[in-house]
């Protein structure tokens, strides 16, 4: 029943004999250990477990392990090299306060990255339409769509 | 340190490890042979249990355990009544509480009837399709009077009816009130249920470990050192062998606060028996059932008023959904009932309830707790009054508006507390101006209301006031620690949900001690770090754990200065904490690290003074006599598309007196967050159940969470009237802007319908029961 896949997270291999059932955010989440992705619905809804296949947003709530077989998936333990080294996006969510709880968090950062190379410098209503895809229950987005501006700004001054 | 830490909007400690994916969830807890439990829960929401055949699960490769209620033997009991009733003289209480697994009978959908303990989350769900339940379906009760109508459906047949409780509440005299007054008003006004919807489901990990004779929980609780009394009276522990942690917690909202749900004591009693690790993690549909629910109450209610607005009394007569059991008490209830008198003077009230058993899971408090339906029963109250005395809906609140030199301000009735509900102080007209200025209230009334309903446009305005009993007891407590690396710990009882304790309380420590808040470590919800506590509820984390951290810290720095006076041999009073060090004023150069000062005070060798307490580090308790009540004011301004019936907020303002700011950034986030979720009360989430008690739209696609492109930018400003019930002067914040939403919403769509004489007596509306009201409305104008 078992299948072996192969799949590149963060950067690093790993090969794990598993079941086809086994949703993608369960295989980051218990079988390598990378518990950042969080789920909150497992109906593809809430936007909390997106993370990146190829360098595209995902919901790994969705998707089984063995489709990512061969493939390329980054999750937030990877976006900086930690809590000392974050990047630009994480530092905007910092200053701009654009976190309560934090559930939601790593599934909004993964959606920003291929959001923000696309879009550099997105006007509000391109960042609220980005975020309506993730649920957020205690922020009020308010203060992410700051952190998101906030981020486009630092990214864009380090480029220049 | 040279600038203060108090009042300032810093940055939160806690964000780098939840940026990161590096904060440690319950369901991040991975352990050695740990097993993993999923329940089978009722479809029916009244059923008597025949009979439960598990023997196709239990044979299922990967399963360890089934179990039912006959499996729990002495262990099966009905949890406790976690708030009694409050000493009200005319008060009627019938206790019934929620039991582990079902046994004879289920009373809501959802509810528990087996448990499964297997190798993974995956084969448990696999073996609940093989038990096989006989179950033989009961009428179910839903409706609220429906519930206490002769012969209806029985929730609990030895108590003969379905009333859990009745309070009747009362202060001058409503008859003569009514007989007095020019006109007297009486509606009835709906409240219907949601769920608080936090993102991170609830999650239990229990952990026996036989050679040091301990338990370790990791649960998703807001109250864990309750959780840990009474699983080790349960359990027949000492307290001493529990630790409840409270690790990250992905929002609570209220429902978290509840104790003790089924699965919270089922895993410790597996993981004793099976002496392996268990973990159990709910999923969204499992939420929508297991975990508690908020808000169905009927109104019917009067208000007795001067032809000049002038309030005389209010009368409300209302029933409350306690849904299947009623675990936490009349909390509810009663808030509703003392908050409907709001920052006015109401001279005579006449307040009665019954709270209903219903088949529908179980009502605990969320967000709010009751006190929205009562800002909303009385804030449409003087809508209706304004309209048909023809005085601006402000003015009329103004004219009845408490005055700042009344308080304390006694209501003569008891808040949820067990104290009388005083207002410790307030100033309720500056806010209000100042949110009338924010929203524009005359230039959009006198020029672009007209001008764009010239044009076809249908734009409505709206101001409510409300306040909110916070900050209540009974205590919280804290210590203080300064390392010898100079950082400072801090550990307190209470739970943290992403309020930023990690930060506001770090301020609050690095205030007094002259440090900055990034090396106050705080650590939260780990009964092994703090042993004493009740939990975050009630909007009152800063007041009750903030005001214990201050008194800790204060005598911290008492110590400090006492010991560097030694060290230094120069008076206290001569000494100032700046940047982790105490020196001479004027003589930096005579100065000590409080790293230093730290292991001098705890000498490894020689003698003390004899009454020496070794460290610096205090630990302080904070109780305050009553609830410190914080208190506010909301503007809208919002367009109805006349087609769809859909709203656009175009204007949203907040103007809120919590008393002392701790951190203004914290605090907007909180009102910005709790206003996005009042907005999803007032106009997006209903939970729909049947007739049969089935819930209709048990998952996020058919229950709408308001999204980014939902919740408008908030504008919000700050009136500080400090409380005298606490030294820091703080009121509550968490959850102020949720409460007066659905009243905001009422007044502006009547007002944006004002020609047809739109009523809006119900929340939460959405856009199709908004075109059914205005079609009803505009088919009475016409006829």
């Amino acid at each position: 029943m078992d299948r072996t896949i192969t799949v590149k997270v963060n950067g690093r291999e790993y090969e794990r004999s598993v079941e086809p059932r086994l949703l993608l955010s369960d295989f980051l989440r218990h079988e390598i250990g990378l518990t950042g992705t969080h789920v909150g619905c497992e109906q593809g809804v809430c936007g909390a477990c997106t993370v990146l296949v190829d360098n595209e947003a995902v919901r790994s709530c969705l998707l089984f392990a063995v489709q990512t077989n061969g493939r390329e998936v980054a999750t937030v333990e990877g976006l900086g090299a930690g809590p000392q080294q974050m990047h630009l996006i994480q530092h905007g969510f910092w200053e701009a306060h654009g976190l309560q709880c934090g559930f939601c968090t790593p599934g909004i950062l993964m959606s920003l990255v291929p959001f923000l190379e696309q879009n550099p410098d997105p006007t509000e209503k391109e960042i609220r339409d980005l975020l309506s895809g993730n649920i957020c229950r205690c922020t009020g987005y308010q203060k992410i769509v700051e952190a998101v501006q906030l981020s486009a700004r630092l990214i864009q001054e380090k480029s220049s | 340190m040279s600038t203060r830490q108090f009042g300032r909007p810093i940055k939160r400690n806690e964000d780098p490890r939840l940026l990161t994916g590096r904060a440690l969830f319950t369901d991040d807890v991975q352990m050695a042979g740990m097993l993993h439990v999923a329940f089978l829960r009722s479809d029916l929401a009244h059923a008597r249990i025949r009979s439960i055949d598990v023997k196709g699960a239990s044979r299922r490769p990967g399963v360890a355990a089934v179990y039912t209620a006959g499996d729990l033997g002495e262990f099966w009991q009905p949890g406790p009544l976690l708030v009694p009733p409050p000493p009200v003289e005319q008060l009627e209480f019938h206790q019934r509480t929620q039991t582990p697994l079902a046994k004879d009978k289920v009373r809501h959908a959802g509810e528990a009837v087996a448990m499964v303990v297997a190798e993974s989350r995956y084969l448990a769900e696999d073996a609940l399709d093989d038990i096989f339940v006989d179950y033989e379906p009961l009428d179910a009760v839903t409706g609220l009077e429906a519930a206490l109508s002769e012969g209806a459906p029985l929730v609990h047949e030895d108590l003969g009816h379905n009333v859990s409780a009745r309070v009747t509440q009362t202060k001058g005299n409503w008859t003569q009130a009514e007989s007095e007054a020019d006109l007297v008003i009486r509606r009835r006004f709906l409240y219907d249920r949601g769920t608080a919807a936090a993102l991170e489901n609830r999650g239990i990990v229990a952990s026996w470990d036989e050679k040091s004779q301990r338990l370790t929980i990791w649960d998703t609780t807001q109250a864990p050192i309750a959780i840990r009394n009474g699983l080790a009276s349960m359990l027949g522990l000492s307290e001493h062998q529990v630790r409840v942690i409270a690790p990250f917690i992905g929002g609570g909202f209220g429902p978290k606060i509840m104790m003790f749900y089924p699965e919270e004591v089922l895993l410790p009693w597996a993981a004793l028996q099976l002496g392996s690790p268990l973990k159990w993690i709910e999923d969204r549909e499992e939420n929508f059932y297991a975990t508690t629910q908020e808000r169905g109450q009927v109104h019917d209610a009067a208000i007795a008023l001067k032809s000049d607005g002038t309030i005389l009394g209010v009368k409300d007569l209302f029933l409350h959904d306690a849904g299947a059991y009623a675990p936490y008490g009349l909390t509810v209830p009663i808030n509703s009932q003392c908050t409907l008198l709001g920052p006015y003077v109401v001279p005579s009230y006449h307040s009665e309830f019954s709270s209903v058993f219903t088949n529908k899971p179980i009502v605990t408090p969320y967000r709010g707790a009751g006190r929205q339906h009562g800002v909303f029963v009385m804030e449409r109250l003087l809508d209706i009054a304004a309209k048909e005395l023809d005085i601006d809906p402000v003015e009329i609140r103004r004219r009845n508006f408490i005055p700042p030199d009344r308080f304390p301000y006694a209501n003569e009735i008891i808040f949820q507390d067990f104290a009388p509900l005083v207002y410790d102080s307030g100033n309720y007209e500056p806010a209000l101006e100042r949110a009338l200025e924010l929203i524009g209230y005359e230039e959009f009334i006198r020029t672009e209301q007209p001008r764009r309903e010239a044009a076809g446009e249908r734009v409505g305005i709206a101001v409510v006031n409300y306040i909110e009993g916070t900050g209540i007891g009974p205590y919280e407590g804290a210590r203080v620690t300064v390392e010898a690396s100079g950082k400072v710990s801090v550990a307190t009882g209470v739970g943290t949900q992403g309020q930023g304790h990690y930060t506001s309380f770090a301020q609050v420590v690095a205030e007094q001690i002259g440090v900055a808040v990034s090396d106050v470590h705080v650590v939260t919800g780990d009964t092994d770090l703090f042993y004493w506590g009740a939990g975050t509820f009630a909007s009152r984390g800063a007041v009750v754990a903030g005001n214990a951290m201050h008194a800790a810290a204060a005598r911290v720095r008492a110590k400090i200065l006492k010991l560097a006076g030694e060290k230094l041999e120069a008076a206290e009073e001569d000494l100032e904490l700046i940047e982790g060090r105490v020196q001479v004023k004027g003589a930096p150069q005579t100065s000590i690290s409080l790293g230093q000062l730290a292991a001098e005070a705890n000498p490894m060798r020689g003698a003390v003074q004899p009454g020496t307490e070794p460290g610096l580090e205090a630990t302080e308790y904070f109780g305050p006599e009553r609830g410190a009540t914080a208190s506010g004011v909301h503007a809208i301004i919002l367009k109805v598309d006349p087609e769809t019936f859909l709203v656009e907020i175009e204007k949203y303002v907040v103007v809120h007196d919590c008393g002392t700011v701790i951190n203004p950034l914290i605090l907007d986030g909180q009102i910005q967050g709790g206003v996005a979720q009042g907005i999803g009360n007032a106009f997006y989430e209903q939970l729909h159940f049947d007739d049969n008690g089935a819930l209709l739209n048990a998952s996020l696609m058919d229950y709408l969470l308001p999204t980014a492109s939902d919740v408008p930018n908030i504008e919000s400003d700050h009136v500080e009237t400090p409380s005298p019930l606490n030294p820091l002067g703080v009121k509550g914040a968490g959850e102020a802007g949720a409460i007066p939403v659905g009243a905001l919403f009422a007044q502006a769509i009547d007002n944006a319908f004002r020609d047809i004489g739109l009523e809006v007596r119900e929340i939460p509306l959405s856009p199709n029961r908004l075109f059914e009201l205005v079609t009803e409305a505009s088919a009475r104008e016409t006829a």
